[in-house]
This record gives C-alpha cells, structure tokens and sequence, in this order.
C-alpha cells in the first residue's frame, strides 16, 4: 500500500520481521525508512495517514545502525599515512571494502607524519556521505604528531613535536589545513596545549587526548578546554593508579562540565586490552565508550612484513609489531569482529545471531549483501 | 441479548475475534461498501486485538474495506504519550494490520475546539453508512466509553469529565499518580452507540462481575450506562466465568445452556456459507 505523498515523493521502506535496537534493548519492531532517514511510522499513520510503498523481509535479523570507525589507518594494503600520487584511491578502495564489516562511515586516520605528507594527503580527500561504492568518510583522524615521546608506542620518534608559543601556529604549520580533518589526538600535558584545544574545539574538530603520560588533573584541564575524546583508552597512557588514575580516571572525573560526555575508543579485538579491562571501563563509564578497529594495512591481508606510515610492521596471526620488537602497533581486527567480541553490547547492518555481518544499508539502499 | 459465558479471558477474547472475523468475512466488504466497526481500549480488549492480528497474519483477515472509529481519548494529553488511546491503537492494533490511515478515525483530544470536533466525528460516522458493529467494554462503574453515571442514555459524542471511580481505575497507566491522569475525555455517547446495527460488549475478570449485574439483571438506569443496550435489538455481552460471579445461577445457566447456538455464530463454515443455518 503506496503513501498519499502528502509530505514526500520518495518511496517509503519497511524493514518487516527483524528487531532493532531501542532504548538499550533488542526489540522486536519494524523499521521505516524513507529519503534515509528513519520516520516514526505512528506520526507516518496520524499526519501523513502514509504507509509503506515496499517491504523488505528481514528474517529476523537485527537491525543496527551502520557502525562508525573512527580509528583506522588503511586495509587491504593501503596506508592512508604513505603519501601517494592518488590518496583517493586508496581511500576508496578501503571505503568500499569495510562494508562488508558493516562500516558505514569512517575517519581515515594519519599517524605521526612529517609535515609535507599531512600537506599532501588532507587536501585530497573531502568529507563526504557514504553509498554503493564505499562508506561515508567524516574527515580525516589526525593522530600526532603532538604526543608523548614516552607514549609514542609505534609512531616514529623523529616527526614528534611540541607547541611552540602560540600553539595554533604549529597546527596550521604542520597540517595545512583543518578543512577536512574531524578529529585530532594529542597529549594534553604538551606545554601550551590548552588554547591548541580550544581552538580545534571551535573550529568544530574533536579533540582526543592519548599517547600521553597525562595526569588526571591535566587530562580534565583539556576537558574543560573541549576535549572530549580518549584515544584507545588503557593503551599509549599511564596506567591507571588509584591516587593518580591519569587519563583513563577520565572515566569518571567529577570535574568533567555539565552536558557533556567524555567518550573513549576501545579496540575490542582480544590483544590490546583484557577482556577484564574493558569490562571495568564498560561498568564505570557505559554511555562513553566507542569501538574502534585502529586496523592497519595489514587487516584483510595475509601474515608478513607491511608499511604503516613511516614504519615497518609484522604480522603474526592476529598480532601486528613493530618489526623487530614486541611494541603493538595496531591491530588488523576488522569492526565487526570487534563488535562480536565486545558481544553486548537511514545507515543500518542486518546482523545474524552470531552477530555475523549479513547485509549493509546506506540510506535505506543496500549497498553489500553477504553470500551465503 | 445474548450472553457469552467462555471459561477464562483467553476464551473469551478469542470468541469475540472470531466473532468480529465472521462479521466482517460474511459482510464481503469493498471499495464501494465499507465495514464500519466501532472499537474500545484498555486491558479488557487487547486479548481480542492480538487474536484479530493473528487472524490478519494467517490470512483469514483483511482490514482493507474496514473503516474503524474508536469511542473515546483523553482530552489534553500529547498524541505521542504513551497512554494515550491513539498510541494504544498504533502499538496494539493498527500497526500489525493492513488498514487504510484514512480509514482508522480516533476522537482528536488536543483539537482547537473540542464541541466541534465531537460533532464532526458524528457526521463523519454517518458518512460511513453508520457502525455496523460496535465492540465496547464496561468500567466498574457500569459505564460505556466514558460515559460514566448520570450520563443521559440517549447522548451524543461530547466531551465528558471524568469520574473519580475512572481516574482512580486508570492511575495504574500512570505511574500511580492521581494527578497526572487526564480528567477529561472525548466520548461517543450512548445514543451514538445504541445507533450501532450490532453492539458487542467484552467484559472480563471478577472486579467487572458488580457492573454486569447491574447492567443484565437490574433495570435501565443512567447510573449504570451498559444497561442501556438492553433496548438495543442486537447485543452480545461476551464475558469469563469471574465476570459472572455476581448474577443468578439461574441466569448463567440458561446463557451456558446455549452455548451450542453461540458457538455456531464463530465456526469458520458460517464465513463461507451463511444459508446452511
């Protein structure tokens, strides 16, 4: 049955037999999509008096919405921190491939560079929504070259840098620009770091604080200044400590302002934390923490040596070091791997029990399709 | 009348859904000729729903050619809360069946002008040819809709305040605060009902049993609304063995006896062919 298009043209798709995530829980409901966005069918009935043009049969899969990487620096053999005549290629190649994993969106992420690799690559990749050919890239993920020499874990010591007196001069020196850039992680104890905070704040760009050996104090000074983000919680800062828990007491800070959140990143792939430990992030903080593959090239690849920015790395099984040493260096786990093994826990993933990626949608129109 | 007497609420509700189906199915309704059914809400009639939407999803039923028109909705309260009728009939009902939105009419408790609307909904039933079976409940008080006691017996859809005995009744869907139950109503009013070609009233579980009493054995009387469709030429009251616990023996007895004639009214032959009684 056609709506009367009172309000819309466009065609009106719903998702029949399935259950979808709503208010924390796996409900049994139908899902109602038109122009890709999800409409409240009840409002649809009472004003449009509208329903469905077309039903989709999703044989009681669940329903959930795209995921969203903000952390991967490349797959399949592309790095997004080697510069290269055709960045958007790469880019692309990636976009399109992590569909399959039920990523929607994504921030290419750029480890620590030297300044002519961040004046290559930004400008050749645009912000833009996702679609048949790959997932929607929200801008870049800038994480360095303002970290800890200490907390560096696989970035390359000669491109770290510190802020000379202004701060955002430095920014602007090392990046380029900001125009594509959604998030940057730096450690906040980095003298002058607060007005670098709140400038990127303004200019709309999340700022993460890791790779750092930041106390609790300074940490929720950055906080106040707009950061609001924690890159891989637990990996790259200090431990935590029960009269100093340092960045991961963030978690929960009572000195955080009110209205906000401050969200982590957490690689749920086995290997960077204990399952133990993130379950005691998930128990002190639910509502803030996010996954985030941090895959490398490597991820979809077979074993051996691979580049990751100016770096060599080798992979052995699920493990990726730094070659040569037992430092971890991102991992090759795929999102929903992750999101398996994190097990709880208008862009939509039709998902089997076995939370097993079953098909992809960007805007109600599906956009990869598991064989079976 | 006719008294229904089935052993629990399961029964019961799924006699009346059955009941409702054959109505509809030998009505051989169309796009020229619409079945018009008048439905209630509350806890009495959602077992009768989720059988109505069973039958929907089997095949046995389609809503298409049916216009409904519900008796009643709180006045004040946001469309879009939880306890209101029109969030009740999206949730339990009309979002698992095939209706026409253009078809499902619901009294607009938050209209600019509420006499108006009452006397639009009036004429929009008799649009639709009148109620060809109007499904109906019955509160502790006796009343039907809201038209609690002291309702005259031959009223029309207006707005009604609300008596302590429903505010009291309906605290539970609000959180147990008296103040936040709505206390005042849309209702169509008896006369509107009794205006209905057939009336079927669902009444189920001991706290109802005073009511039917009232309602069945004791004279028409504006204090107990129900006992109004003893003048209605074609009522059914379809109820549990604990709604029956306050008539006479004699009284269950003689409805149980005719069980046998009741059951006929919901056998699926009589859909197919209804000269073979």
């Amino acid at each position: 049955m056609p709506s009367n298009k009172s309000v819309s043209d466009a065609p009106i798709i719903q998702f029949t037999d399935c259950r979808i995530l709503r208010e924390h829980k796996l409900q049994r409901e139908d899902l109602w999509v038109r122009d890709g966005k999800i409409l409240d069918p009840e409002k649809l009935f009472f004003d449009e008096q509208g329903y469905a043009d077309c039903r989709l049969d999703c044989g009681g899969a669940i329903v959930a919405p795209g995921f969203i990487d903000v952390q991967i620096n490349g797959g399949y053999g592309v790095d997004f921190s080697q510069p290269c005549e055709d960045v958007s290629a790469g880019v692309s190649l990636v976009a399109k491939k992590i569909l399959e994993h039920g990523v929607t969106s994504f921030c290419p992420t750029l480890v620590t560079s030297p300044p002519a690799v961040y004046h290559q690559v930004l400008p050749q990749i645009n912000v833009h929504n996702g679609g048949p050919d790959g997932a929607g890239v929200l801008g870049f993920h800038l994480e360095g070259p303002f970290i800890s020499s200490e907390k560096r874990g696989a970035h390359p010591e000669r491109f770290l840098r510190t802020f000379r007196s202004g701060g955002s001069d430095d920014l602007m020196e090392t990046y380029g620009s900001l125009d594509n850039v959604a998030m940057v992680t730096l450690a906040p104890e980095l003298p002058h770091s607060q007005s670098v905070v709140s400038t990127l704040r303004q200019k709309g760009v999340t700022v993460s604080l890791g790779h750092s050996v930041a106390n609790l104090s300074q940490a929720e000074d950055a906080v106040r200044h707009g950061a609001s983000f924690i890159t891989h919680l637990f990996n790259a800062m200090l431990p935590f400590h029960h009269r100093d828990p340092g960045i991961v007491g963030l978690l929960t800070s009572d000195q955080i302002p009110a209205g906000r959140t401050v969200f982590y990143g957490m690689i749920a792939d086995g290997i960077h934390t204990n399952p133990a430990a993130l379950r005691i992030a998930h128990r002190a903080h639910p509502s803030g923490l996010v996954l985030v593959t941090d895959a490398i090239t490597a991820m979809g690849l077979p074993p051996g040596r691979h580049t990751l920015g100016q770096q060599v790395v080798q992979i052995q099984g699920l493990h990726a070091y730094v070659a040569g040493t037992k430092t971890l260096s991102g991992s090759i786990a795929t999102m929903d791997m992750c999101v398996r093994h994190f097990k709880q826990a208008a862009d939509l993933v039709l998902l089997d029990d076995g939370l097993r990626v079953r098909t992809t949608y960007i805007s109600g129109e599906e956009v990869w399709r598991a064989e079976l | 009348m006719r008294l229904v007497i089935l052993d629990d609420y399961e029964l019961a509700s799924e006699w009346a859904a059955k009941y409702i189906r054959n109505r509809i199915v030998e009505f051989k309704p169309s796009a020229d000729r619409y079945f018009t059914l008048g439905l209630p809400t509350g806890s009495t009639p959602y077992g009768c729903y989720q059988k109505l939407i069973e039958f929907h999803r089997s095949g046995d039923l389609s809503f298409k050619y049916v216009k409904t028109f519900n008796m009643d909705e709180y006045v004040g309260l946001p469309r879009v809360h939880p306890e209101s009728y029109h969030s009740y009939m999206w949730n339990n009902f009309f979002k698992h069946i095939d209706i026409d939105p253009a078809n499902a009419h619901i009294l607009d408790g938050n209209a600019e002008n509420l006499e108006a609307e009452c006397n639009a909904y009036e004429q929009k039933i008799a649009a639709a040819g009148g109620i060809e079976l109007f499904v109906g409940g019955i509160g502790p008080d006796g009343h039907i809709a809201f038209n609690e006691p002291g309702s005259s017996l031959v009223s029309r859809t207006r707005v009604k305040t609300l008596a302590k005995d429903t505010i009291v009744a309906n605290a539970r869907f609000f959180g147990n605060d008296l103040s936040k139950v709505p206390t005042m109503a849309l209702t169509v009013g008896v006369g509107t009902v009794m205006d209905a070609k057939e009336v079927m009233i669902l009444i189920t579980g001991a706290h109802k049993a005073f009511a039917l009493y009232k309602a069945i054995e004791e004279g028409v009387n504006h204090m107990w609304t129900v006992s109004a469709f003893q003048q209605h030429p074609h009522t059914i009251f379809v109820c549990d063995e604990d709604a029956t616990l306050e008539l006479r023996v004699k009284t269950v007895k003689y409805f149980k006896g005719l069980m046998h004639v009741h059951n006929r009214l919901v056998d699926p032959k009589m859909s197919l062919d209804d000269s073979y009684w």
